[in-house]
C-alpha cells in the first residue's frame, strides 16, 4: 500500500491490535494499525497522548503482546517468535526512552551499561567490549575515558540520553524506534540530540521509526508521517504533503494547534472545547467524529478504511479536507 | 510597562545553601507588571524561573535565603506576616501549577476544593459557594458543572484538571495569577485551549497575569512583556512582538533558532546551542553564557554584563556584543 | 553538530550528595556500642572472665566486687562472663534469623513483583497463611515437636520473618520493574534471571538491607521473650531472655540480675534500630531539584 518500488519494506506492520485489561474494562490501545517502512526510512509516527503510539512502539518489539495480527521485520513474522530466534532478532532491533535517566540502572556503570547488549549477545573478549563501547561512546560525541566509570545520576539529561543512543548503537542495529526521545530534554538540547539521531542515522545506515507528540520534531527528521487517534492511523503521508495540504481534520486541528513563536499570531477567539474520548469506550464509526466539524450521521454509521487521497497520501476520512 | 506596576521584583535573589556549596537559583532580578498586563518569564530548566515564581509567592522552602525586595499592591511581601500573606493569597495572588495531578487534592472532590476556597477568603455560605462553584466550572468550559462537583480529580482527564485548578485560582478574583508552566504537561490541542481560556479570563477581569514557560511559542501572541532568563538572571526583556522582530540577546536568538520550525524542510540540521547550561553552584566568573555563546569574546568571560536598556527604553538586554543593534554594539 | 564539549572537569561532576549531617553523634555512638558486643562476643573466650558455668554456691548473688565485677547470680555463676556469653547467643540468632527472611523472603518478593500473575498471588496468599498463625504458638509447637537447640529457634524465628522480607522485596520490584531500564534489558532479549540479578537486584538490596537491620533488632527481643519464657535457648546456655528469667525471681533482693541483661539487650537493639533507621534514611534516593 505505502511501498516504495522495488525493495521490500523493512518493517511491515499487519492489522496489529492491542488491548489490555484495566480493572473490568478493556482498553482499546491499538485498533487495527498497518503500515510499512522502508529500508533507510524514517516515519514519523505522532498523536497525542492516550493514542496508542507507544504501545504500538513496544507491540512491535513484542514487548507486549497483540491480540491479533502481524508484525514482518525483514519478511519473518516476529509475532510467531519464541526464545532464541526471537532473542537473536532484538539485536536487530532497538528502543530509545522517553526518559533517558530512568532508562539507565542507577546503580550501574555507564560502561557496564553499553557493554550489556554485547554481553548478552556473546562477545566473550572484554577488551572487544571495551573497545566497541568506546568507538560507540566517541560516535555520540561523549569522551569515554571521563564516561564510562561514572553511574548515571551523574549526567544531565542530555547527556543521559547520549548514553541511551549509545547503548541502542553498540550492536549496530538495522532498525531504531525512538519513542519521545526529546520530549523530556529541554529546547537546546533537543535541537543537539535531534542532529545527533539525524547524524547517526546517516553513519550507520538506520531505519527509524520516530513516535513524538510534537509535531514539529517530527517533520524535522522524518520522510514520512502517520498520525494516529485513539488507537487508529488517522493519515500517512509525506512530510512536506502533511504539513503542507493535511488530508485528515484531525491533522489540520494538531497543525493550527502548534503555538508558533510568531509575533503577529493571534489566539482564536473561540476554540472547540474538545475532549479526546477515552480508549475504553471509543466513539461508533470514525473516532475523531466527536470533535471533528465535518462529522455527519454517515461518520458515526461507518469506520473510515485508510485509502488513497493523492499520490503518496492516505487518510482514513469519510469528508478528507483535500 | 503601561500604568503604574501591581507587581514590582526588585533585586530578588535566592540562594540555597546544598551540600555542594551556595547555590544562587535567582541572582538580581528586577521586573515590573502593571494590572490587566501579561508578563512571560521563558528559560529552560535550571534558569531559576521557578525559584522566582516561589520568591514572588514566598513559597521559598526554609532553607532558601530571599534577598531583595517584592512589592505587590505597595507592600513588600517578603516583610509580611504569615497571616497577612494568607489573606492575600486567593484574594489578590493566585497561582496555577503545572502538574494538576499534584495541585489538586485527590482525596477531595472537586466541589469541595473550589467551595473551600470560597467559604474561607469571600465568606459565602455553603449553597451560595455550591452556586458560585457550578458556575466557575462553566466559566471554564467543563461541561456538566453540577455533576462535576462531585467528583474526584482522578475521574477528569489532565485537560479538565487544568481547568478546574484554574477555576479554583479564579473563584476569588485576584489581581494576579501566576500560571507555572500551565500546559506543559497537557498535550498540544488542550494546550491551545487552556491557553486561550486563561488570556479571555485575563481581559474579562483584566488580571495582571505572569506565565512561566520553557516554551518561546506559548508566550508569542499571548503576552505583553518577555523576559528571558539564563542561569538565574534576566538576560533580555522587551514587549513582545519587539523582542520577536529583533533579538538582541544572543542566547534568546540562539534558543528561538533551536527549535524546529514547521516551515523548515525534513533533515535540515538544527542550529543547537552547544554544551550545556553552567552549574549553579559554580557560578562563572564573567556572562553565564559566554562559554556557549558564538560571539563572545574580550570582556565577556571576565565580567557579567548587566541588564541596560537598548535605543527604546522598554527593550533591556544584557550582553556585551549584542545582535543587530540599530546604533552600534556597546563594547 | 553532534559534538558536545563535555564541559566535565574532574572535580566538577557531582559525587553523590550524601548528607554528612545525618550521620550525628547518635549514630557513631550507636554503632561503636554495636562493634563493642561483637568484639566481647567474639573473643568471649579469650576474656579473663570466670566461666560463666562455675557455680559458686557460698557465694550467690553477691553484689558487685573485685572477683565478680558484676556480681554473681542465684546459681553462684559470673554474672559479667554470662552477659558476655549471652550477647554470643543473641548475636548469633538475632543475625542468623533475619539472614533466612532476607534470602527466601527477599526472593520469593522479586519474583512476585516481577513476574505478577498467579505466581504472586500465590506468593502474597502463602504469607498471609503465615501471618496469620500466632507467632508464639508456632514456636510452642516446633519446640515440642523438634525440641529445643539454638538451631531450632533459629529457624523458627528466621521463617517467621520471611513475610515481612517479602513485603519489602515486593514493593521495591514493583515500582522498579516498570521504569524503562528494565524494558530497555528486555528489549534487549536478556533473560529474566539476568534481569534480576543484574538489573534489579543492586536497586532492591539496599532497602532489604536497612530493612535487614530493623529485623534484627526485633529478633534480639523476640528470641530473649522466648528464652523468658523457657521456650528458647536450653540451659545451660543463657541468652539474655533466660537471665532475664531466672533474675524475675530475685528483685527483691537483687534486681541487678533482671535489669543488667534487660539493659544491655536494650542498648543493643536501640543501637541496630539507630543504625538501620540511618542507613535507610540515607539509601532514599532523594536527588534534590530546584
Amino acid at each position: 500500500m505505502m511501498r516504495q518500488a522495488a525493495t521490500s519494506p523493512l518493517l511491515k506492520v499487519e492489522n496489529l491490535v492491542v488491548e489490555y485489561v484495566v480493572g473490568n474494562k478493556v482498553v482499546h490501545a491499538v485498533s487495527d494499525v498497518s503500515l510499512e517502512i522502508a529500508r533507510g526510512e524514517t516515519l514519523g509516527l505522532v498523536g497525542e497522548s492516550g493514542c496508542g503510539k507507544s504501545t504500538l512502539g513496544r507491540a512491535v518489539l513484542q514487548l507486549r503482546p497483540a491480540e491479533s495480527g502481524r508484525v514482518l521485520f525483514d519478511g519473518e513474522d516476529l509475532t510467531a517468535m519464541r526464545g532464541e530466534p526471537l532473542r537473536k532478532m532484538r539485536r536487530r532491533v532497538q528502543l530509545i526512552f522517553q526518559d533517558p535517566i530512568a532508562s539507565l540502572n542507577p546503580r550501574r556503570r555507564i560502561g557496564e551499561i553499553i557493554a550489556e547488549p554485547l554481553v548478552i549477545s556473546g562477545v566473550k573478549d572484554a577488551k572487544e567490549r571495551h573497545d566497541r563501547v568506546c568507538k560507540v561512546l566517541n560516535a555520540v560525541g561523549l569522551d569515554p575515558a571521563l564516561v564510562v566509570g561514572r553511574l548515571p545520576h551523574e549526567f544531565s539529561g542530555g547527556q543521559c540520553q547520549r548514553i541511551c543512543i549509545a547503548r541502542a548503537l553498540v550492536l549496530n542495529p538495522e532498525f531504531i524506534i525512538c519513542d519521545e526521545p526529546v520530549s523530556a530534554l529541554d529546547v537546546s538540547i533537543r535541537a543537539q540530540i535531534l542532529n545527533l539521531l539525524e547524524e547517526m542515522k546517516a553513519r550507520f545506515g538506520l531505519t527509524l521509526l520516530f513516535i513524538a507528540h510534537d509535531l514539529a520534531v517530527v517533520k524535522a527528521v522524518s520522510d514520512r508521517v502517520a498520525v494516529m487517534y485513539l488507537g487508529r492511523l488517522c493519515e500517512v503521508a509525506s512530510s512536506e504533503q502533511l504539513f503542507a495540504r493535511p488530508a485528515h481534520p484531525y491533522t489540520a486541528l494538531l497543525l493550527e494547534a502548534i503555538p508558533l513563536p510568531d509575533p503577529d499570531f493571534k489566539p482564536a477567539e473561540s476554540v472547540p472545547v474538545g475532549e479526546p474520548p477515552s480508549p475504553i469506550a471509543p466513539p461508533s464509526g470514525c473516532r475523531f467524529r466527536t470533535r471533528c466539524p465535518r462529522a455527519d450521521e454517515r461518520c458515526a454509521r461507518e469506520m473510515p478504511e485508510l485509502r488513497a487521497i493523492g499520490p503518496r497520501q492516505y487518510a482514513a476520512c469519510h469528508h478528507p479536507l483535500t | 510597562m503601561s500604568g503604574p506596576a501591581l507587581l514590582s521584583v526588585e533585586g530578588v535573589a535566592v540562594d540555597l545553601p546544598t551540600a555542594r556549596g551556595n547555590l544562587r537559583a535567582v541572582d538580581q532580578v528586577d521586573l515590573h507588571l502593571a494590572a490587566g498586563q501579561t508578563l512571560g518569564i521563558v528559560g529552560e530548566s535550571g534558569c531559576g524561573k521557578t525559584m522566582l515564581s516561589r520568591a514572588i509567592l514566598q513559597l521559598l522552602p526554609k532553607q532558601a535565603n530571599l534577598s531583595g525586595r517584592v512589592m505587590f499592591d505597595g507592600q513588600n511581601l517578603a516583610r509580611c506576616s504569615a497571616e497577612a500573606l494568607r489573606k492575600l493569597r486567593a484574594r489578590s495572588l493566585a497561582v496555577v501549577f503545572q502538574d494538576p495531578m499534584t495541585s489538586l487534592n485527590p482525596v477531595l472532590t472537586i466541589g469541595t476544593q473550589l467551595t473551600e476556597t470560597l467559604q474561607e477568603h469571600l465568606e459565602l455560605d455553603a449553597p451560595a459557594a455550591k452556586r458560585r462553584s457550578a458556575e466557575l466550572l462553566a466559566a471554564v468550559g467543563i461541561p456538566a458543572p453540577e455533576q462535576r462537583l462531585s467528583q474526584y480529580p482522578h475521574q477528569l482527564s489532565g485537560g479538565m484538571r487544568q481547568r478546574v485548578a484554574i477555576a479554583i485560582a479564579l473563584s476569588c478574583e485576584p489581581k494576579l495569577l501566576i500560571a507555572d508552566e500551565p500546559t506543559t504537561a497537557l498535550d498540544v490541542t488542550i494546550q491551545a485551549q487552556i491557553l486561550d481560556l486563561l488570556a479571555r479570563e485575563q481581559k474579562r477581569r483584566h488580571m495582571a497575569m505572569m506565565i512561566i514557560t520553557h516554551d518561546l511559542g506559548v508566550v508569542a501572541g499571548r503576552t505583553d512583556e518577555v523576559a528571558v532568563m539564563y542561569a538565574g538572571r534576566v538576560v533580555e526583556r522587551a514587549p513582545t512582538q519587539a523582542l520577536f522582530k529583533q533579538m538582541h540577546m544572543p542566547y534568546t536568538e540562539a534558543l528561538l533558532a533551536a527549535i524546529p520550525k514547521l516551515e523548515t524542510a525534513p533533515h535540515t540540521p538544527l542550529p543547537a546551542i552547544s554544551g550545556r547550561p553552567p552549574d549553579p553552584t559554580r557560578p562563572l566568573k564573567g556572562c553565564s553564557f559566554s562559554p556557549r555563546c558564538r560571539y563572545a569574546a574580550g570582556r565577556c568571560a571576565s565580567e557579567k554584563p548587566s541588564l541596560a536598556p537598548a535605543e527604546t527604553s522598554t527593550h533591556h538586554y544584557a550582553c556585551f556584543h549584542p545582535i543587530r543593534l540599530a546604533t552600534g554594539a556597546r563594547t | 553538530m553532534a559534538t558536545l564539549d563535555l564541559a566535565i572537569e574532574e572535580d566538577v561532576v557531582a559525587a553523590p550528595v550524601r548528607s554528612k549531617r545525618r550521620l550525628g553523634p547518635l549514630f557513631w555512638t550507636a554503632l561503636g556500642w554495636i562493634a563493642l558486643v561483637f568484639a566481647v562476643a567474639i573473643f568471649a573466650d579469650a576474656l579473663p572472665l570466670p566461666s560463666p558455668t562455675d557455680m559458686d554456691m557460698l557465694g550467690r548473688r553477691a553484689p558487685f566486687s573485685a572477683m565478680h565485677w558484676l556480681g554473681t547470680d542465684g546459681l553462684g555463676r559470673d554474672e559479667l562472663a554470662r552477659l558476655v556469653h549471652g550477647a554470643r547467643i543473641s548475636l548469633i540468632v538475632g543475625l542468623c534469623a533475619p539472614v533466612i527472611g532476607l534470602t527466601l523472603g527477599g526472593a520469593l518478593g522479586m519474583l512476585a513483583g516481577y513476574f505478577r500473575g498467579r505466581f504472586e498471588t500465590l506468593v502474597v496468599g502463602g504469607m498471609d497463611v503465615l501471618l496469620a498463625f500466632p507467632p508464639l504458638i508456632l514456636a510452642l509447637a516446633v519446640t515440642a515437636y523438634l525440641g529445643q537447640s539454638i538451631l531450632n529457634l533459629t529457624c523458627i524465628l528466621g521463617v517467621l520473618g520471611i513475610p515481612a522480607f517479602m513485603r519489602v522485596a515486593r514493593a521495591a520490584t514493583l515500582t522498579l520493574a516498570r521504569r524503562e531500564f528494565v524494558i530497555a534489558a528486555q528489549a534487549l532479549g536478556t533473560s529474566h534471571a539476568r534481569i534480576l540479578c543484574r538489573e534489579l537486584l543492586p536497586n532492591v538490596m539496599l532497602p532489604l538491607l536497612a530493612f535487614f537491620l530493623l529485623a534484627v533488632a526485633v529478633i534480639i527481643v523476640a528470641e530473649g521473650a522466648l528464652s523468658f519464657l523457657g521456650l528458647g535457648v536450653p540451659p545451660p546456655i543463657s541468652s539474655w531472655g533466660s537471665m532475664i528469667g531466672e533474675g524475675r525471681e530475685s528483685l527483691e533482693v537483687a534486681p541487678r540480675l533482671a535489669f543488667l541483661p534487660a539493659g544491655a539487650m536494650f542498648l543493643t537493639v536501640l543501637s541496630f534500630n539507630l543504625v538501620g533507621d540511618t542507613l535507610r534514611a540515607l539509601t532514599d534516593p532523594r536527588q534534590g531539584a530546584l
